[in-house]
């Protein structure tokens, strides 16, 4: 078991490694770094179908007891976002395979990418608050370097930005877990659940809890906290702001999930509401940025907003269901929005630009590609029978549930408005006629560009698809999502398996 | 003592956090430093600051006995401290350089001129120059020519 929960860190670290022995010959790094998310997206299903048959595992480094050795701990939340983090990683290799440029390609992207995938699944599967800082600055180291890759002035200004909110918000969150170990002697995440409840002076632990989400909030880019992505996200080539829509904010949801359903439960009406109403806040802010947005992957920024503010709604109104509804709505997301970045990158490969006044016509001369972008934006806006509905549909019939009637209203107008913002795109990508005096490539440059468009195809074909099978396999993955959701409301489980366990 | 660290540790947030809010790249630098060795400092503080003496121990359970009974120094934090210095070390590094390349594209290190994220429209942000040739200058600690 012990091997099992190490895996998922282990072997991007060694990819990494064997991709930067391998730093001369491409192709070469190309199948290592396939191979490494292969066998992560295999390691995590194998995880998953092991928590699913025996409950929550757990791996305690080097046989030190709890709460003083470092722990790995694989709920049903880790195992599915380490599988969906796979699944990215796997996309995410091949597309940067057939369409990023040569000089990036060679300059450590791949291992740069699987560092940032050690990272990402180290956060997901570590039981140990200071452990998830560490797994967060390798993330965000990687993610600094992604980001500035290839040192264009846009980069390096966006880059900055990124930088600097991140480590404030690294510092903040140093911050929390130093006053929380002085309160409650611990770092482990199980211990610090049982003592935090048990903590008298319930002020000092509102305010902590506060801390931890401004550090969070920072990093999934929450209301106040959120300026910092549309101005990096669409500056790096497509295949990074993919796996950075994909992955990156989705971290910081996971960090908050995890906070706010195991450690600070104690005063729901004061903490579970401040998240209710910044939550909304995030969902108009995020999708009015979207409508005003006339570039491609400026407008899929701000949905990026937008969906954590769905998301953290489903924490906010912390029922069964509506949980069950944000872990649907997170695998959801996840796949869509890669996909969607994915699609821009296509787009922006056979055009040039994402400009969404100088584009048109893509319906006439690209079919397969109109589709594809159809399905999946039309996921993200909801419409049945696609999976961003069935996300949706449970989330809103958990706000009714709740009597939460102001954040339904809200989250309906919201989704409304995303709907517009996708058809914008739709419409005025490849609905409308090309401008007249459009400019094309010519001669070779074209045939390059479009051979490399056709072949960066297949990871978004292999992605649409399984955004299709979320939709119509709605049920049994609402059913996983369900019992998702029973774990995280009832915390003891997680604590007697780290605690109390063998394992 | 922990109170007079108390107050350094605020004094350095409030330090840090003027920094941050100013125009100058530099100054703001500065500012995540201050503000991250007074988030070190906190975590050291949080560890009771004591010294070996009047009845305070070592950290270590004696033989026989099946813990610590009188005031000690946790150790723990200051292994947090140390990590969290490694970490912070590395990162300042790469700012510093990303603020020189920052600097030297934009010709200013003014964050009221770094606005082409914003501004630019319809260009392809991370479109290279054309040109064929090693990664030398490439990369975003190096520095490229054509900027």
């Amino acid at each position: 078991m012990d091997t099992l929960l190490v895996l998922p860190i282990l072997i991007p670290l060694a990819t990494a490694a064997l991709t930067l022995i391998a730093a001369r010959a491409l192709r070469i790094q190309r199948a290592l770094s396939f191979a490494g998310m292969a066998s992560l997206l295999i390691t995590g299903v194998v995880i998953l179908l092991h928590v699913d048959e025996h409950g929550i595992a757990v791996a305690q480094a080097g046989g030190w007891a709890a709460p003083y050795g470092i722990t790995l701990v694989a709920d049903r939340l880790s195992a599915l976002l380490v599988t969906a983090a796979g699944v990215v990683g796997l996309a995410t290799t091949v597309f940067t395979g057939f369409s990023l440029d040569r000089r990036r390609e060679r300059a450590s992207f791949y291992p740069l990418l699987n560092v940032l995938l050690m990272g990402v699944c180290g956060s997901f599967l570590t039981g140990d608050l200071f452990n998830l800082y560490v797994c967060f600055e390798v993330m965000l180291m990687a993610s600094f370097v992604l980001l500035t890759l290839g040192g264009t002035r846009a980069q390096l200004e966006g880059g900055l930005k990124y930088l600097i909110l991140n480590l404030v918000s690294s510092a903040i969150f140093l911050t929390a877990g130093g006053l929380l170990y002085r309160a409650v002697g611990t770092l482990n995440m199980a211990d610090i659940a049982e003592q935090v409840a048990a903590y008298p002076d319930t002020g000092l632990m509102d305010t902590l809890a506060m801390l931890f989400l401004v550090a969070f909030g920072l990093k999934a880019a929450m209301f106040p906290f959120f300026f910092w992505l549309p101005a990096s996200y669409h500056t790096p080539p497509p295949v990074v702001s993919a796996v950075f829509a994909g992955l990156l904010s989705k971290v910081g949801v996971y960090a908050l999930l995890r906070t706010f359903t195991m450690m600070f439960t104690g005063h729901l009406a004061f903490t579970h509401t401040v998240l209710a109403v910044l939550a909304c806040a995030t969902m108009i802010a995020g999708v009015l940025g979207a409508v005003a947005q006339m570039e491609i992957r400026r407008i899929l920024s701000f949905q990026i907003v937008s969906s954590i503010g769905f998301l953290i709604l489903g924490l906010a109104l912390m029922s069964k269901i509506a949980l069950a509804g944000a872990v649907f709505y997170l695998l959801h997301n996840i796949v869509v929005k890669t996909n969607l970045f994915f699609l821009a990158g296509v787009i922006e490969k056979l055009r040039g630009h994402g400009d969404l006044r100088r584009l048109g016509g893509l319906w006439r001369e690209r079919p397969v590609l109109s589709v594809l972008f159809l399905v999946s934006a039309l996921s993200l806006a909801g419409i049945p029978p696609l999976s961003g509905f069935w996300a949706k549909l449970v989330l809103l019939r958990a706000g009714l549930e709740g009597e939460w009637y102001w954040a339904i209203g809200i989250a309906v107008v919201v989704a409304l408005l995303t709907l517009y913002s996708m058809t914008k795109i739709w419409a005025l990508a490849f609905w409308k006629d090309a401008p007249p005096n459009e400019f094309a490539f010519t001669g070779r440059e074209r045939d390059v560009r479009e051979k490399s468009a056709r072949r960066a195809m297949l990871p978004v074909v292999a992605l649409t698809v399984v955004t299709v099978a979320i939709g119509f396999l709605a049920g049994p993955i609402f059913e996983m999502a369900l019992a998702t959701a029973e774990q995280l409301l009832d915390p003891s489980q997680y604590v007697t398996a780290v605690l109390g366990g063998v394992s | 003592m922990e109170s007079w660290l108390a107050i350094v540790v605020g004094f350095m947030y409030a330090a840090g956090f003027f920094m941050l809010l100013r125009r100058s790249l530099m100054k703001v630098i500065i500012g995540l430093s201050i503000f991250t060795h007074g988030a070190n400092l906190l975590l050291f503080t949080a560890g009771n600051v004591t010294r070996v003496g009047d009845g305070v121990q070592l950290p270590i359970v004696p033989h026989g006995a099946a813990a610590l009974t009188g005031a000690y120094a946790d150790p723990l934090p200051q292994a947090l401290v140390l990590t969290a210095i490694v970490i912070s070390f590395g990162i300042q590094a790469f700012a510093l350089v990303l603020v020189r390349r920052a600097y030297q594209a934009v010709g200013s290190d003014d964050l009221d001129r770094m606005t082409s994220t914003d501004t630019e429209e319809g260009a392809l942000l991370h479109e290279l120059p054309r040109r064929r040739g090693s990664v030398r200058g490439f990369l975003p600690w190096r520095r490229t020519r054509a900027a």
